[in-house]
């Protein structure tokens, strides 16, 4: 029974967990009902992949040690990569095919500089923050191109579907994508890699793991989810605007460290980061329907990320006071 | 010594910009010998095994391993020949669990593709416990988290990996530093166990009562150089703290 407490307790997910019922609840009352209908719902499962598939790419990469603040960036950019390719007269297929190696090559760009010179990831990645958007901006021609009508495959990745169109394919992929990377972290190999990597480097380097690499793939990783959240957000809009996505990095951030995920690295789920990110559209959604207004958006933000972090290094302490034995 | 050495270290010099660290290195380990490896801080001996265990490259000099010569590009390369290490932090990963640390780098998959693929973590669980109770310690569960050990248990741990995996020479690089007096006593034990196991041991410390107690053969650096090498039975304390 202990063991389970404990067990649970451990749990870096949990203290998202809670808040997400919490603020659930809250919002149903407040708002009468309206929260949990169908409508409204459609809304938040509408919007939810695209912030969430983020999350996971900075989850995933947060769990390996380190930190990617150019995912709005490049969110904006492999869209617009994208639209310019259609626009030139592109088919769909290599068009979004480049958009998102012009991710992966971002990314790939993000790790090397990181590992081979051994600076902070958090400034190669602030410095290809305002790299990436000056491309889209500089490549959008200073007003964005307009995405041909019928080049799109909406029904792929954008229109409604499931009973009563709950939701849009985008949540499709995103939770197959979800299912994927969770796999790929606890089931395989590599995850083990990236965890013990974030965990504690020189063992991991000791142990023969080839550390650099599965840094690189992870930044890679991480930026081509952003690159496909920003493409599914512009196919839902209709148009590459050069500005969406700011301030996503750090949305991201908040999402993975309400989850659970450690800023130190090895500890954290994919799971954590998109409760974290649902939290976050939770918030977003609530607070409109509730009549707040929507300023305090970042305020509810900031609160939730200190607290969600405050609750779990006290379970985590809780947990720990638990003793069960080790040995026999 | 009749028998072949199992590692030949010739002439190996290491540099690091401007230090010369090791200074021409030349000694045998043969096997199923304990090696005591004894030194002040900064005489070179985590450099010579940094060599041995393929974390760092030589600047000069060369390495056989029973009888060819080897140049480890990685520890994996190391790993794979036969020398398992041992650091006093470095080996374990404290986020992660027992079964997992045992088989970091080496995970048994159930299937996969081009190295990367789906880890048999039934058979990881059920050697971890056989490995972990063949070295004699207990634990109850493979899944506890590594950082939950005690200092002893986890060099218990890192012992018994490096059986799973049948090391030929098992190196530990200063295993007892910061632990307690018990737990030191059983890591003294485990070093002690290797003779009876076929294992080559090097025992670095910097407590020579710890290498005369669990070791046959002493070996004293100084400045990047060996300055003694003798049977324990034909040395003794004075004579070593006087080369130091
Ligand atoms: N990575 C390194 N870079 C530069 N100098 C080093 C490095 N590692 C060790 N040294 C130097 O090499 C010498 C030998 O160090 P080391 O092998 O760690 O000795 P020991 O393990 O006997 O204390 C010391 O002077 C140390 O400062
Ligand atoms: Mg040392």
């Amino acid at each position: 029974m202990k063991r389970f407490l404990k067990t649970y307790l451990e749990k870096p997910e949990l203290a998202g967990v809670a808040f997400l019922v919490l603020l659930t609840i809250a919002f149903q009352i407040r708002s009468g009902g309206v929260f949990l209908n169908a409508a409204n719902l459609q809304g938040i499962l509408g919007l939810l992949p695209e912030v969430a598939l983020v999350a996971i790419g900075v989850t995933l990469l947060m769990i390996c040690g380190e930190f990617d603040l150019s995912v709005g960036s490049v969110f904006a950019l492999t869209p617009m990569s994208m639209a310019v390719l259609l626009e030139a007269g592109w088919p769909f297929v290599p068009a979004i095919a480049v958009g998102l190696c012009v991710a992966m090559a971002i990314g790939f760009v993000n790790g090397v500089l990181t590992v081979k010179f051994a600076i902070p990831s958090f400034i190669t990645t602030l410095g290809m923050l305002f790299v990436a958007r000056s491309i889209t901006v500089v490549i959008s021609g200073g007003f964005p191109p307009l995405l041909p009508t019928g080049a799109i495959p909406k029904w792929l990745f954008v229109t409604y579907v499931g009973p009563g169109d709950m939701f849009r394919v985008s949540f499709l992929w995103f939770v197959a994508i979800a299912i994927g990377v969770s796999l790929l972290l606890s089931r395989t190999n590599f995850g083990n890699w990236v965890r013990a990597t974030g965990g504690f480097l020189p063992a991991a380097e000791s142990m023969g793991i080839p550390t650099k690499r599965v840094k690189i793939a992870c930044f890679m990783l991480c930026s081509l989810l952003a690159g496909f959240a920003g493409t599914l957000q512009v196919m839902r809009l209709g148009a590459p605007l050069p500005s969406i996505g700011e301030g996503l990095e750090l949305q991201a951030v908040a999402a993975a460290v309400i989850g659970g995920t450690a800023l130190t690295g090895g500890i954290g789920t994919i799971l954590g980061g998109i409760i974290g990110a649902t939290l976050i559209r939770v918030i977003d959604n609530g607070l409109v329907l509730s009549q707040v207004d929507a300023n305090w958006f970042k305020m509810a933000l900031g609160a939730l990320t200190v607290f969600a972090v405050i609750l779990n290094a006290w379970l985590r302490k809780k947990a720990k006071s638990i003793k069960v034995e080790t040995g026999k | 010594m009749t028998a072949q050495p199992i590692i030949q270290v010739k002439d190996l010099h290491k540099w690091y910009s401007g230090v010369h660290a090791l200074k021409g290195v030349t000694l045998d380990f043969h096997p199923n010998e304990t090696v005591g490896l004894v030194g002040d801080n900064g005489a070179g001996k985590s450099t010579l095994i940094n060599i041995l265990s393929g974390i760092q490259a030589p600047s000069g000099g060369g390495i056989t391993f029973e009888g060819r010569p080897v140049s480890f590009k990685g520890p994996r390369d190391a790993m794979e020949a036969g020398i398992e290490t041992i650091y006093q932090y470095n080996s374990m990963v404290p986020t992660m669990s027992i079964a997992r640390n045992m088989f970091i780098g080496r995970e048994p998959l159930r299937w996969g593709i081009g190295g990367i693929g789906v880890l048999d973590t039934k058979k990881m669980a059920e050697e971890s416990v056989r490995a972990i109770a063949d070295v004699d310690l207990h634990l109850r569960s493979p899944d506890a988290l590594v950082g939950e050990l005690s200092g002893g248990q986890r060099q218990g741990v890192a012992i018994a990996r490096a059986m799973h995996f049948k090391s030929k020479v098992m190196i530990l690089d200063e295993p007892t530093n910061h632990l307690a007096v018990k737990e030191t006593q059983k890591v003294l034990g485990f070093v002690q166990s290797l003779k009876g196991l076929g294992i080559t041991g090097i025992f670095i410390s910097h407590n020579i009562h710890h290498v005369f107690e669990c070791c046959d053969r002493m070996v004293a650096m100084a400045r990047g150089e060996v300055v003694l090498d003798k049977r324990v039975e034909d040395t003794n304390m004075d004579e070593i703290l006087d080369v130091l």
